[in-house]
């Protein structure tokens, strides 16, 4: 007997083609909108076209008076069922519709729900609203100015418009350090308000069937359970009662965790209504009122030895969270991770202090495709670095090796409590830099610049920490952050899979299976993957901040242990052994000393429903719920090239080189996808995407027109590298992936064009570097904010 | 196709037009309100799913459907415009037993994550493909700049399209297929 290729079975390693795309190619997926029930209605939403302001009047005898308008709800009727607010995720509340005033341009404030939405729309248009205008608040300087007006004035003893305060870390031995340092170098940056902006937008289709009390909704969610546990606690319907079944998802990067007012609305339109509800947004209203990232204010300053040892770091955020503190996250931190800042380099000593804005911007703040806050940390520190190697008359390269942490330094504390675990960091970095030639590109910058020419390199080095997570940083609602697999292995050696995260294009319908075939060499190809419907699949948080391998995918190998070890029971029976005389190769269970006589896993299968041992109940399943003990620490190295044209502010990628240390990978294929689509954001946030306010509180970027996505034109070419450390606590040594790039990426763009731009004086551009911004920065020789109020242009 | 002859949107529509539109090759006789835009006609009306609605502003091309073999935005084209026209979409593509070069293409060069954009972007690909057999690089990459894709970064969007041309010449497909 040979054992199995575990490769050619599909198992851990194998860059297999993935199942999911069989239906997709055809375009056979079913994505929300594809979900059409016998009788539904359709639903749409008046949002209010001002940031901030009083209601005095709606209206909406005309909409009712529409043929076809089947329900017209108002704040007022949303109130009369104590539903014109929910509580958030972050134990403050929300509007879910307008009662008293509106706070933020698109808050939505009458709902019309039509035969078709194209009735809906009319419905819409014919609801007449007056607003008294309050003066606008756009920004955390706005919002703590004496006088300011009060948005929350909703809120009991609300006296300002501060959200919240939080600190971390050791304010005097900081000071102290300071206080010894031989430089002490600072930083201000805003990290600008970006959308996640899925190409499928949020929408739900909500069925009540009033005969049996069953609430089925068809939602674009990220996190089934979640949602499932949110409608319990605010509708106050029994759990058993509530069905959240999410379809396939046209993309969701932590844009589709939050619960929206929207759901709600559809929700209570089907109970009223007794039929099905469909609800999706449009563009608009997806980028105008759903969950924003990032949007923070930092201001830092690190203390430093004169032979570029970090000594301390200080920092202060100033978030601004918009009309409620609405944040999708579930860390038991304000600020979310945003104290992960820092954390692979070798630095002891630190203290953050946090503090929340309101203000007259669209509400929830999510994980744009990071752990929350972890990419303003990332972003922050490597920024920070640029500039402390600069004030230090040193290397980049060099002063990020004096500092990083060293392969025997782990397990290691980070002064904000953090443990890393794991990671080769200098080798990381090393790779990189040989990649890109880093000495050769020095030399060909220094000749470029004799010649008029600004050429430039960025380096960005980061660990972060992924898979949400252990008890000790997370929980949400309460409860922890577990996840969840169930596989059942038929008779013929075929299998199921559920699991407690939902995958939005990250193809868990592959690389679960995959796991399967790695555990139990049951061929990846025998393995169906189910998820994503609350009534089948186990209890599970969903997936977001890189959190389905460290978790679900830990749980995955866990059942798959479990019926392992179950199988091994059957084997010694088939085999007239005793079990402790049965040895394990992939696929087979065989004789110890004697290797030809064995059983298939299938053959156990099959033993189990037709010839299991004496008093051994039948069947081949299990359950695994995995409660992650820490975070896994990915480790990346990104290095950007660029040219700055000096006439003009117009930059040009000449390289991206991605050195990613995520762990195992499970496939390859699937993980080099995603280190691409992040650093395609990396390389949107630095560039063009990003979402502003002017004075009134008008958002800017509220369509594709003003909110500017990368296309294939623009978007540079990728060189992927990778470096392998086994994470020390996950089942096959996995770490999250899915953020990485988005995280590490951005700031290795800003520091090469501010490395090409070579000014002392410009320490700063705030992202995106917009031509105008970088030309700017050029011709004043001083650091360019990006910060709103700005002019409608 | 008899369910699909007359095609009731609301209960109310008292100004309809009758339009003929070919679809995926076949004609279809519909009735429409004026103000019906095509993808609704499409999705709606004649149940072809997998043409997507993304942005309703012409920008990300997640409804990308041929218009007589011209890649077009079905959100922004009326469905009475598409009267006497022949509309393709990727429905039409390939075979229930074969997929079309495009199609095999995003597969194997993992061209696609989530999904959502991937049939308009394999309609504006097969647009391209029809015109231009042997394509560079930079030609797919302008020929694809009408969509929008959030997942991929679409380095391996170019490859596809690139392999699919490949195939289509029955060139030997590059070698990192062999995965």
């Amino acid at each position: 007997m040979t054992a199995l290729d575990e490769v050619k079975i599909g198992g851990l390693g194998a860059s297999r083609l993935r199942v999911e795309d069989q239906r997709f190619v055809r375009g056979r997926g079913t994505y929300l909108d594809d979900i059409k029930l016998p009788g539904m209605l359709y639903m749409e939403i008046v949002r209010s076209p001002l940031a901030h302001a009083r209601i005095t009047r709606i209206d909406t005898s005309k909409a009712w008076q529409i043929p076809g308008v089947r329900l017209v709800l108002t704040g007022e009727m949303m109130a009369q069922r104590n539903l014109a607010w929910m509580p958030t995720l972050s134990y403050d509340t929300q509007a879910v519709l307008a009662t008293d005033k509106v706070r933020f341009q698109g808050q939505e404030v009458v709902v019309v729900v039509a035969d078709d939405p194209y009735i809906a729309k009319d419905g819409c248009d014919a609801v007449e609203i007056d607003y008294e205008p309050l003066p606008a608040i756009v920004n955390p300087e706005q919002s703590a100015a004496p006088g300011a007006p009060i948005i929350r004035d909703d809120k009991p003893g609300q006296t300002d418009n501060t959200c919240y305060r939080w600190e971390v870390g050791d304010r005097e031995a900081t000071e102290r350090a300071f206080a010894e340092a031989d430089v002490v170098s600072s930083l201000k940056l805003h990290y600008p308000r970006s959308h996640p902006s899925p190409i499928e937008c949020c929408g739900a289709v909500a069925d009540f069937d009033a005969g049996t009390g069953k609430l089925t909704v068809y939602m674009t969610t990220q996190a089934p359970h979640i949602v499932r546990a949110a409608v319990a606690l605010i509708a106050e319907l029994p759990e058993h009662q509530i069905r959240i079944v999410s379809p396939d998802i046209g993309g969701g990067f932590g844009n589709k965790v939050p619960v929206y007012p929207g759901y709600v609305h559809a929700i209570l339109a089907s109970i009223l209504t007794g039929r099905p509800v469909k609800w999706i947004e449009d563009k608009t209203g997806n980028l105008i009122s759903t969950g924003f990232g990032r949007d923070m204010y930092l201001d830092a300053q690190m203390a430093l030895r004169r032979d570029g040892k970090i000594l301390a770091v200080r920092m202060h955020a100033d978030t601004d969270q918009g009309a409620f503190f609405a944040d999708a996250q579930p860390s038991k931190f304000k600020v979310g991770l945003l104290h992960s800042a820092f954390a692979c380099y070798d630095i002891g000593i630190g203290y953050i202090t946090a503090q929340g804005h309101y203000t007259n911007k669209a509400p929830g703040g999510v994980a744009y495709r990071c752990s929350f806050r972890v990419t303003e940390a990332m972003f922050f520190q490597e920024r920070m670095m640029q500039a402390a190697a600069t004030d230090l008359g040193m290397d980049q390269a060099e002063f990020r090796r004096i500092n990083l942490r060293r392969d025997d330094a782990f397990p290691a504390r980070t002064p904000f409590g953090f443990l890393v675990d794991s990671g080769q960091y200098h080798k990381c970095l090393q790779v990189g830099l040989d990649a890109i030639g880093y000495d050769q590109f020095r030399r060909e910058q220094a000749a470029a610049r004799e010649k008029g020419r600004l050429l430039g390199i960025g380096i960005s080095t980061m660990t972060e920490p992924l898979g949400a997570g252990n008890s000790r940083e997370y929980d949400i609602l309460g409860i922890k952050m577990f996840d969840s697999a169930e596989l059942r292995v038929h008779l013929t050696g075929k299998a199921i899979l559920r699991t407690g995260a939902r995958t939005q294009g990250q193809g868990h319908e592959t690389t679960w299976a995959q796991i399967v075939a790695h555990e139990l060499g049951i061929p990846a190809d025998d393995v169906v993957v189910e998820e994503g419907d609350t009534d089948t699949a186990p209890y599970g948080m969903g997936t977001y901040a890189s959190r389905s391998t460290p978790v679900a995918g830990a749980a995955v190998s866990m059942a798959a242990r479990k019926v392992r070890a179950k199988a091994r029971k059957i084997a010694a029976h088939l085999l007239e052994v005793s079990e402790e005389d049965v040895e394990w190769e992939l696929g087979r269970f065989y004789v110890r000393g004697a290797p030809e006589r064995g059983a298939s896993i299938q053959e156990c299968a099959m033993a189990a429903y037709s010839n299991m041992p004496d008093g051994m109940e039948p069947g081949l399943e299990a359950t695994a719920y995995y409660d992650p003990p820490n975070l896994t620490w990915p480790f990346a190295c990104y290095i950007v090239t660029v040219e700055v044209d000096p006439e003009t502010g117009v930059w040009d990628v000449l390289r991206v080189v991605a050195v990613d240390d995520c762990g195992v990978r499970i496939n390859p294929m699937i993980v080099e996808g995603q280190i691409m689509g992040g650093l395609t954001e990396a390389y949107a946030m630095a560039s063009m995407q990003f979402q502003t306010y002017d004075a009134d509180g008008n958002m800017i970027g509220a369509n594709y027109m003003d909110y500017l996505l990368p296309t294939a034109w623009e978007t540079p070419g990728f060189e992927l590298h990778e470096v392998v450390t086994p994470c020390p606590h996950h089942p096959i040594g996995a770490k999250g992936v899915g953020e990485c790039a988005a995280v590490g990426g951005p700031a290795a763009f800003v520091n090469a064009v501010i490395d090409a731009i070579g000014d002392a004086g410009v320490r700063n551009i705030d992202m995106p570097l917009l031509p105008d911004r970088v030309w700017t920065a050029l011709q004043t020789r001083q650091s360019v904010s990006g910060a709103p109020p700005v002019g409608r242009s | 196709m008899s369910f699909s002859k007359t095609v009731e949107i609301t209960e109310t529509s008292a100004d309809t037009r009758r339009i003929t539109v070919t679809v995926n090759g076949t004609p279809r006789v519909v009735e429409v309100e004026p103000r019906l835009l095509l993808v609704h006609l499409l999705r709606e009306g004649l149940a072809l799913r997998g043409t997507h609605i993304g942005c309703d502003t012409t920008n990300c091309g997640a409804c990308t459907v041929l218009h007589d073999g011209n890649p077009i935005k079905s959100c922004t084209m009326l469905a009475v415009q598409a009267d006497g026209h022949e509309i393709t979409t990727v429905e039409g593509l390939g075979t229930p037993s074969e997929l079309d070069p495009v199609q095999e293409g995003f597969h194997r060069e993992h061209g696609l994550q989530c999904g959502f954009c991937t049939p308009g972007m394999m309609m504006a690909a097969r647009a391209l493909l029809d015109r231009e057999p042997d394509p560079s690089e930079e030609d797919v990459r302008w020929a694809l700049s009408g969509n929008l894709c959030r997942c991929t970064g679409y380095q391996n969007i170019v490859k596809a399209v690139l392999w699919a041309a490949d195939k289509q010449r029955g060139a030997q497909p590059a070698e990192e297929d062999a995965r």
